[in-house]
C-alpha cells in the first residue's frame, strides 16, 4: 500500500475534525444551516487541496500550510484578549459600530453595536440564524460555489461570522468596523468565519473588516464572505488583511449584484506568510457598477495572491479595477484578474489595471489579466506594469537633503496614492498609510 | 565657496564635460550659457550628485569639502540646491510634507532640533507670498498636475524654504511666459545675499535681464570657451553662439 501524500493526510485530518466539531455545537447543531454544512462536507470529501497543477493555483504553493494540523477554534481553549488589545487594532477617529470576533467566534463583551436604523439586523451569523432563519435560508450559500477544499471546509463548519441584513430603503450611515482577531498562543488554531451581508433594494452600508493577528503562533484563517446587493443597493467594503507573520490567510468574497447596485471592494493586504484572496462579483442585473481596488505590500518571504473575477452577466454595467503591489525582499505576489463578458452583456465597460513595484532584485510578481469576451459591443481595457521606483524622482528627493530610505517611503506612498485616495472614509486613509510605513519601518531595521 | 578644477564627466560612456575650470565666491551670481548639448545641464547635475553622470577626471571643492565624496543628500545638507529643469511630480506627497521633511533632515545634519510647526507655517506663508503662491498650492501634491510655470515657481519656493548656500538653477526660465519669468526672478533675487551664491544655467539671455549676473561663461562642447561680465550675454543675444564656435575652431587649428 502506498503511503498517503501530504495533501491526503491533511484532508484526512480536517475530515476527522468534523464530527467533534458538530458534537460541540449542541443547540446550534440542527438549525437551518445544517443542510449547508452537510453539502460542505460532501464537497470536502469530493475535493482535494489545490496544487500547483491547478490553473487557479499555479503560482501559489500551499504546502507550507499543510505542514501544520490546525485545530478548529471551537475545539480549543478560548484565547484571552481584552479591550486594550482590541483598541490597538482598530481604525480610530470616527464613529462606527464595533463588532469583534476572536478566532472567528463573536465576542459580545468586546463589541459595541450601538443604535441601528429600524429593521436592520447586524452582529453575528449565529444570532441571525436564530432571529432571521428565513433570511439565512434564502441567501446563505446561494451564490457562492465551494470552489476548492478550503471553501468547502468553511461551509462544512458554518457556525459564526459577521451577519448584516439591511431592509429595503434603509441606510446605515456609520460604518461597521469588524475586527477579527486571530491566533492562539497554546494551539495552532483554525479560524473559519462565515460572513453574510444582505442589502435590500435602495439600501446602503459601509463595512471595514480587519483580520489581525494575536501573537506569533501559526494559525490559519479560512474565510468565506457572501454579499447580496438588491436593486440600487450601495456597499463599500474594506477588507484589511494584517495577520501575523506566521499566519496563513485564505479568503473568498463572493458578491451578487442586482440591477443598478454599486459594489466597491477595497483589499488592503499587509500581513501573513501566505495569503490568498479571491474577490468575485457577478453583475447579474443591468446598470451595475463594480469597483475593485487593491493594495498589497509584502516583504521577507511573504506570498500574497490576489485573484479577482468580475462576471458581466448583464448589459450596460461598468467595472473598474485597480490593484497595486509593493514587493520587497524575497516576497512574491500574484495578480490574476479575470473579466468575463457574457453573450448578453452588451455595452459593458470594463477597466482593469495592475501595477507593481519591486523594491528588491529578488522580489517577484506574476500578473495575469484574463479576459473572456462573448459580446461584441463592449469596451474592455486592461494593463499591467512592473517596475522599480523611479530613479529621477529618487534623486529629486535626495537632492533636497532627504535620505534615500525616507525618499523611497515617499515614492511608495506616491505609488499607492490613487488606491488609498479612493478610500471614502477620509479618517482611515492616513491610518492605512501608517500601516504601510510600519511595514516599511520593519524593513529599515532589518537592513541595518 | 566652489572651485571646479579640470572637470571631466560622461553620461552612459559618452564624454560631455571636457575640462571645466570655474571658481565661485559667496555673493556672486554666475551664468552659464551655451547652445543645446554643450553640457550646461550636465554641469548642474554633476554638482548636485546625480549618479547618472560619472566624473572621470578633475576635482570639485565646496566649502573645504571634496564634493565628489558626498552623496546627493549630504551635498544638499551642506547647502547645495538644484532647481530642476524638469521638476518631478510626486502625487500623494504634499509640498508641505516634502519641505518639512527636507528642512528637518538638513537641520538634523547641522545639529539642530526640528522646526516647530508654527515657524514652518509662517515661513511657508512668507516665502509663498513672494512667489504669489497661496496655501492651496502649497498643500497640493508636489508638482502633481502643475503647469510648467507652476512647477518652476515651486522649485523657487523650495529654494527659498531650504535657504542653501549654493543655488544651481537649471534652465529655470525655459517654458515660462514673461509674467512667470518676472515672478521667478523676484524669488531668486530675494534669495541673493552676500553669504550665498547662484549658478544659473540658461540658453537665453532673457532671464539675465531680471537676474543680473556678475559673471557670464560660455560653454560649448564641454568646455568654457569664454568668460566675461554681463555684457557678454548681450553679445550672445545679438550674434548668437556662432562666433564663439568659430573662435573655437580657430583655437583648435592653432
Amino acid at each position: 500500500m502506498s503511503s498517503l501524500t501530504k495533501q491526503q493526510e491533511s484532508k484526512k485530518w480536517y475530515l476527522s475534525k468534523i464530527d467533534p466539531f458538530l458534537e460541540h455545537l449542541n443547540s446550534d447543531k440542527n438549525t437551518c444551516v445544517k443542510e449547508f454544512r452537510d453539502l460542505g462536507l460532501e464537497k470536502m470529501n469530493k475535493l482535494d487541496f489545490p496544487t500547483l497543477k491547478d490553473e487557479e493555483w499555479k503560482y501559489t504553493n500551499i504546502s507550507p500550510i499543510l505542514q501544520h494540523n490546525f485545530e478548529p477554534a471551537l475545539l480549543t481553549a478560548l484565547q484571552e484578549t481584552d479591550e486594550k488589545e482590541v483598541a490597538k487594532h482598530l481604525f480610530k477617529d470616527f464613529d462606527f459600530h464595533k463588532i469583534v470576533f476572536v478566532n472567528g467566534v463573536f465576542n459580545s463583551d468586546l463589541s459595541s453595536l450601538g443604535e441601528l436604523p429600524s429593521g436592520v439586523a447586524a452582529g453575528n451569523l449565529r444570532s441571525l440564524i436564530h432571529s432571521h432563519p428565513e433570511i439565512v435560508k434564502e441567501y446563505l450559500n446561494k451564490n457562492s460555489d465551494d470552489d476548492n477544499f478550503f471553501n468547502a471546509m468553511n461551509s462544512a463548519c458554518t457556525y459564526d461570522g459577521f451577519a448584516l441584513y439591511v431592509p429595503e430603503g434603509k441606510h446605515v450611515e456609520k460604518p461597521f468596523q469588524l475586527l477579527f482577531l486571530n491566533g492562539n498562543s497554546s494551539v495552532k488554531v483554525l479560524s473559519q468565519p462565515r460572513n453574510l451581508l444582505v442589502l435590500g433594494g435602495r439600501s446602503s452600508a459601509k463595512v471595514i473588516a480587519s483580520y489581525q493577528g494575536l501573537g506569533s503562533n501559526e494559525y490559519l484563517s479560512n474565510i468565506v464572505t457572501e454579499i447580496y446587493l438588491g436593486e440600487e443597493a450601495v456597499l463599500d467594503f474594506y477588507k484589511v488583511q494584517n495577520e501575523s507573520v506566521n499566519a496563513f490567510h485564505i479568503n473568498k468574497t463572493q458578491a451578487f449584484q442586482s440591477r443598478g447596485s454599486v459594489f466597491s471592494h477595497y483589499s488592503i493586504s499587509f500581513g501573513s506568510k501566505i495569503a490568498r484572496n479571491d474577490i468575485n462579483s457577478v453583475l447579474k442585473g443591468t446598470n451595475c457598477e463594480c469597483n475593485l481596488y487593491g493594495i498589497y505590500l509584502s516583504n521577507e518571504q511573504q506570498h500574497i495572491d490576489n485573484h479577482t473575477f468580475v462576471d458581466h452577466a448583464s448589459p450596460n454595467c461598468v467595472s473598474n479595477e485597480l490593484y497595486k503591489g509593493i514587493l520587497d525582499d524575497e516576497s512574491r505576489g500574484v495578480f490574476n484578474g479575470k473579466i468575463m463578458v457574457r453573450k448578453d452583456a452588451q455595452k459593458t465597460n470594463a477597466y482593469q489595471s495592475n501595477k507593481s513595484v519591486l523594491l528588491s532584485g529578488t522580489a517577484r510578481i506574476d500578473t495575469k489579466p484574463q479576459l473572456e469576451i462573448y459580446a461584441d459591443d463592449v469596451r474592455c481595457t486592461h494593463g499591467a506594469t512592473i517596475g522599480q521606483l523611479d530613479e529621477t524622482s529618487l534623486f529629486y528627493l535626495r537632492s533636497r537633503g532627504i535620505s534615500s530610505e525616507i525618499a523611497k517611503s515617499m515614492l511608495i506612498r506616491a505609488f499607492a496614492f490613487d488606491v488609498i485616495d479612493s478610500v471614502k472614509i477620509p479618517e482611515i486613509r492616513e491610518q492605512i498609510h501608517t500601516l504601510i510605513f510600519e511595514h516599511l519601518h520593519r524593513e529599515i531595521i532589518k537592513n541595518d | 565657496m566652489l572651485k571646479i578644477v579640470n572637470l571631466h564627466a560622461e553620461v552612459e560612456g559618452k564624454p560631455i564635460l571636457k575640462g571645466i575650470n570655474l571658481e565661485i565666491n559667496k555673493g556672486e551670481v554666475h551664468a552659464i550659457m551655451g547652445p543645446n548639448g554643450s553640457g550646461k545641464s550636465t554641469l548642474a547635475n554633476v554638482l548636485s550628485g546625480n549618479e547618472n553622470y560619472q566624473v572621470t577626471e578633475g576635482e570639485i571643492w565646496y566649502e573645504g569639502h571634496n564634493m565628489l565624496d558626498l552623496s546627493p543628500e549630504d551635498r544638499a545638507r551642506e547647502g547645495v540646491f538644484l532647481a530642476f529643469q524638469y521638476p518631478v511630480e510626486i502625487p500623494g506627497i504634499s509640498n508641505a510634507t516634502l519641505l518639512k521633511t527636507a528642512i528637518n533632515e538638513i537641520r538634523k545634519h547641522n545639529g539642530m532640533d526640528d522646526i516647530s510647526p508654527k515657524d514652518f507655517l509662517a515661513k511657508m506663508r512668507e516665502k509663498g507670498q513672494i512667489l504669489g503662491m497661496n496655501d492651496l498650492l502649497i498643500n497640493r501634491s508636489v508638482n502633481s498636475g502643475f503647469s510648467g510655470g507652476e512647477k518652476k515657481r515651486n522649485e523657487i519656493l523650495q529654494l527659498l524654504m531650504l535657504e542653501p548656500k549654493l543655488a544651481l538653477l537649471d534652465e529655470t526660465d525655459s517654458g515660462l511666459d514673461i509674467d512667470a519669468l518676472k515672478i521667478v526672478s523676484t524669488g531668486v533675487n530675494s534669495f541673493r545675499s552676500s553669504e550665498n551664491a547662484v549658478l544659473l544655467v540658461t540658453h537665453y539671455q532673457r532671464l539675465l535681464n531680471y537676474i543680473v549676473p556678475d559673471f557670464v561663461h560660455v560653454l560649448s562642447n564641454g568646455k568654457i570657451l569664454k568668460s566675461g561680465g554681463k555684457e557678454l550675454a548681450l553679445k550672445l543675444e545679438d550674434q548668437g553662439y556662432d562666433w564663439i564656435n568659430k573662435a573655437e575652431l580657430e583655437t583648435e587649428s592653432v
